[in-house]
């Protein structure tokens, strides 16, 4: 009986994740929280069992997180008794950047981009684990599993190394690092089946549930404390809705449904009609905007 | 999406568990820009309702924009990738694309058909079960239809659906689809590809992708999408003998050892006999703990965790094999190197080479050969350049367990790395061991260096002086020489034009050379260390490799570099040879600092600024330094223990 498609997605990701802890000095996973970095965090349970996974999880935490996120995150490295690094640039706090006065460009360049960097420098990793998966966007299509950076943390679209069979490099000089996505050949419907038949647990937004809502250029952003600004005369509504991705808040368009179970989930999935990452304003910039966000060291 | 949306919409608990046992196939795509390899892979996404109403609506827009087919949509854009790319509209690296049936989900690598990108396609081919060759029906079997077919049969790829497409174009004549078809089949077998399944469509019409077209009324066969989803490709490798390279060794406390990896071959039961490789200490399989929990089998593709019943010494790298069916294991071999890399192969410079989850040095032969790629012709070659095929001999500086990559392509395969920035720089497959390995021993000799060295009072050692031709070196180490000779010290001093006259006379001054005149050069230094005596090597050296691969035959602290740093302009101003101007009017080549790079040391133990110190002076900077290290101590030190 040949493995099914989870079996060897499965096995090559808990293959990844053992060579970068074989071959790194100090690796760490980023953890964002969503359904990605939950299915990350449980393929490295498995990798490293009966050890604890060697090595810390890092949140690069914007602030303006869903306040349900930081709770989840908080009680999952409790339960399962992990090193949690949270780090917030302590500039962009000082500068009061946010995505509401500075947009999302900026927000996300300064809180999450630089934000990652400062981190990877102050703990001096030296491999970073990423959720990203190849079939979410055309330019990571072509990104290596293993994705060498410089010094500068900056991707290199000509110095990628050709990566063949099982044989990943790992190797780098002093203060160059690697960014390793063991998703990356999972799809978004892999992942979802993934949690389902491994029961894994995720933050409940993404779960429809009445939320209060505001409705701005046509996305639903729920109002997750006082710090959204409110027009005069807006006032936000409960809406049955859920999130298909997590991000900060003011950033990410929440969808009306009634999917409160994971098969749910998967079965407005598998009906609907629109892709993932459009209820990520960041990507509604030009197309090739993702690359050169890759090319300044964002995941 | 070309799910059943009846049933999902019915039933998802029951959709679900039908999705459960899908199996995947990995496999790719091989044709040049306009066979229309990117419209094929656009139609199998969009066939299979793949694409988003946004996607869709973006891909409209593209179309009309930059698309080539009018006001249709051109499906060849949603395959597209880089924003370069975009604009010179080719693909130029190797893209993954995913979609899935009922029955299979499947990993597309896309790889382009330009003739300088054979990397992407031995990348490409390195991870794929299967190939879609495509060919346009207009065309025929072209050249690098012949050369993708090569590839793929080195890197043992055995399935091929030959896609003859544009058949729309060709009127879907019979005649003209089975003209191809023959053609192709007679230059697969002279190559070892025998799995050929050959499918007339129209990947810009959609003919036989899917469905089967009411054009090819004569095509009794299968659909592209019908052949991919039903190929039997991994049956083979479980029954092939247990391979399992370790990765990393598990232990979290005191009672737990296991070893981690992923099974390459075969299958492992519990009490079953292993031989650890190269060691050869044997035990049986205690615990096999999979990603569920304990297993009492686990097959080919599964990554788990094995414990050993007996305390035995397993580390990363070492293969676990059956105790009665291990793999060989030599330091010699023959095998086929790509090159993937602007800097070329050049034989005799050391390279790190990776070969399942173990890391060695390796250097490289001249290559016996070298293939071209187009006509399969064997040619002469002193170094492999980026995308050249050759054959090669390597030798390691330890054995390690193998298969032949024809065997196992997880246990033959293998890249190299560049030692000093870390590039991946080719790839390898070992076709056999060389027997010579074998049958020459070192031979252990009773009389060693540190009593060879300690009867002349001193350490041996080698100073190795590198620097511009003309900075120097020669004089202070003649010095050096003197010195030493007149402190009662046993020296001998390598001349990099003496050398050239005698040992070197065969080696001209191309990369390649350059790495073999110093190869040479250490080896002796080497063995002169071995006779006690303190080596002054005075060479150019002009590449940092070939320093450290001199500094590694010695053991830590006997190789001492001296860098004798002459500004070029001032050692061409110098110019005691005339050499500088010579090379200035064109009358030599390759001449160091001219035309022939200079790589400056980074961790010299000596530096010698020949524009703040005269001779002299840097004599006697070597001569404390050589004190200072502990060389020139008296004969009865204990220190020289090693």
């Amino acid at each position: 009986m040949p493995l099914t498609h989870l079996e060897r997605l499965e096995a090559e990701s808990i293959h990844i994740l053992r060579e970068v802890v074989a071959e790194c000095e100090r690796p760490v996973m980023l953890y964002s929280i969503g359904k990605d970095s939950a299915v990350m965090l449980h393929l490295a349970l498995k990798a490293f069992h009966p050890a604890k996974p060697p090595f810390p999880l890092l949140h690069v935490d914007t602030t303006w997180k869903f306040r349900e996120m930081i709770e989840f995150r908080d009680r999952r490295v409790a339960e399962l008794g992990l090193e949690l690094i949270v780090h917030i640039n302590p500039e962009g706090v000082a500068r009061g950047i946010n995505p509401i006065t500075h947009g999302s460009q900026i927000h996300t360049d300064v809180m999450k981009t630089q934000a990652l960097k400062q981190a990877l420098d102050q703990y001096a990793f030296d491999a970073a684990f990423g959720g990203a998966r190849r079939d979410e966007e055309k330019s990571r299509a072509k990104e290596r599993i293993f994705s060498f950076r410089s010094a500068q943390h900056r991707w290199d679209p000509k110095r990628q190394r050709p990566e063949l069979w099982r044989l990943y490099n790992a190797r780098k000089n002093k203060g160059e690092s690697l960014r390793v996505f063991p998703l990356s050949n999972w799809t978004e419907l892999d992942v979802w089946q993934y949690i389902y038949r491994e029961n894994i647990p995720i933050v409940p937004l993404y779960f429809a549930r009445p939320r209060p809502v505001v409705r701005r250029d046509g996305t639903l952003i729920m109002v997750d404390d006082a710090r959204l600004p409110l027009a005069p005369g807006e006032r936000p509504v409960m809406r049955k809705v859920r999130f298909r991705t997590l991000g900060c808040y003011p950033l990410t368009g929440a969808i009306e449904s009634s999917a409160e179970t994971l098969p749910a989930i998967i079965q407005e999935m598998l009906l609907t009609t629109t892709s993932e990452r459009q209820g990520r304003v960041i990507d509604h910039d030009a197309a090739a905007s993702m690359e050169k966000k890759k090319q300044e060291g964002y995941f | 999406m070309a799910h059943r949306s009846e049933l999902i919409a019915a039933d998802i608990l029951r959709y679900l568990d039908s999705q459960e046992s899908k199996s995947l196939l990995r496999f790719m795509t091989c044709g040049s820009v306009d066979d229309g390899k990117s419209t094929l892979i656009g139609r199998l996404l969009y066939e299979s309702k793949l694409i988003f109403e946004d996607q869709l609506a973006t891909l409209a827009a593209d179309s009309k924009k930059v698309g080539t087919q009018g006001d249709e949509l051109d499906l060849a854009l949603l395959v597209d990738g880089l924003a370069a790319e975009r604009e010179q509209g080719i693909t130029i690296d190797v893209a993954y694309r995913f979609f899935s049936t009922e029955r299979r989900k499947f990993i597309v690598a896309d790889t382009p058909g330009h003739e300088q990108y054979t990397r992407n396609m031995v990348t490409a081919a390195s991870n794929s079960d299967a190939a879609v060759v495509l060919i346009d029906a207009r065309k025929g079997v072209l050249t690098q239809t012949r050369r993708h077919s090569y590839i793929l049969s080195l890197l043992g790829v055995r399935h091929i659906a030959l896609a003859v497409n544009k058949m729309d174009q060709v009127g879907f004549a019979e005649s003209v689809f089975d003209a191809i078809v023959d053609e192709y089949r007679k230059f697969a077998s002279e190559i070892g590809i025998t799995d050929v399944t050959p499918i007339p469509l129209s990947a810009l019409k959609g003919d036989n992708v899917t469905s089967p077209s009411a054009n090819t009324p004569w095509y009794p066969g299968p659909t592209l999408m019908g052949h991919l989803e039903t190929l039997a490709v991994d049956e083979l490798l479980g029954e092939r003998p247990f391979r399992f390279p370790v990765q990393w060794v598990n232990r979290p406390h005191q009672d737990f050892r296991g070893y981690a990896g992923l099974i390459v071959s075969g299958s492992v039961r519990t009490g079953d006999r292993v031989r650890t490789l190269p060691s050869g200490r044997t035990s049986s399989v205690a615990r096999i703990i999979g990603p569920k929990g304990d297993l009492e089998r686990a097959v080919a593709g599964q990554s788990v965790t094995l414990t050993m019943a007996d305390e035995i010494d397993v580390s990363r790298g070492d293969v676990l094999a059956p105790a009665d069916s291990p793999p060989a294991i030599a330091d010699q071999f023959q095998a086929s190197v790509i090159w993937m890399h602007e800097e070329p192969m050049l034989p005799g410079r050391p390279y790190i080479l990776k070969m399942g989850t173990r890391t060695v040095t390796a250097s490289i032969t001249s290559p016996r050969y070298k293939v071209n790629v187009n006509t399969l012709e064997h040619l002469a070659a002193k170094q492999l350049e980026l995308n050249e095929i050759g054959v090669c001999n390597l030798s390691l500086d330890q054995p390690v367990p193998f298969d032949a990559y024809a065997e196992n392509r997880d246990m033959g395969g293998f890249v190299l790395i560049d030692r000093l920035n870390n590039d991946t720089l080719g790839a390898g497959l070992i076709h056999f061991a060389l027997r010579r390995a074998e049958n020459i021993h070192w031979q252990a000799l009773d009389v060693n260096k540190i009593a060879r060295a300690r009867l002349k009072g001193q350490r041996s050692c080698i100073l190795w002086f590198t620097g511009l031709s003309g900075a120097g070196k020669s004089t202070i180490a003649n010095l050096i020489e003197r010195r030493l000779l007149a402190l009662g010290r046993h020296t001998y001093l390598l001349d990099g034009d003496n050398v050239r006259h005698g040992l070197n006379k065969d080696l001209g001054f191309t990369d390649a050379d350059r790495v073999e005149n110093i190869r040479r050069v250490a080896e002796v230094a080497r063995l002169m260390v071995d006779a006690g005596l303190i080596v002054i090597v005075s060479f150019i050296s002009p590449f940092r490799s070939e320093r450290r691969m001199a500094r590694e035959l010695v053991a830590p602290g006997e190789f001492l570099e001296v860098f004798v740093d002459t500004p070029l302009a001032e050692a061409e101003k110098r110019d005691v040879k005339g050499l500088y101007a010579k090379a200035r009017r064109g009358e030599l080549k390759n001449f160091t600092g001219i035309d022939s790079p200079y790589e400056r040391p980074e961790q010299a133990e000596i530096r010698i600024d020949t524009t703040q110190v005269g001779p002299e002076e840097g004599a006697q900077a070597v001569i404390t330094a050589l004190e200072e290290a502990g060389i020139l101590l008296p004969a009865t030190n204990e220190n020289w223990s090693l």
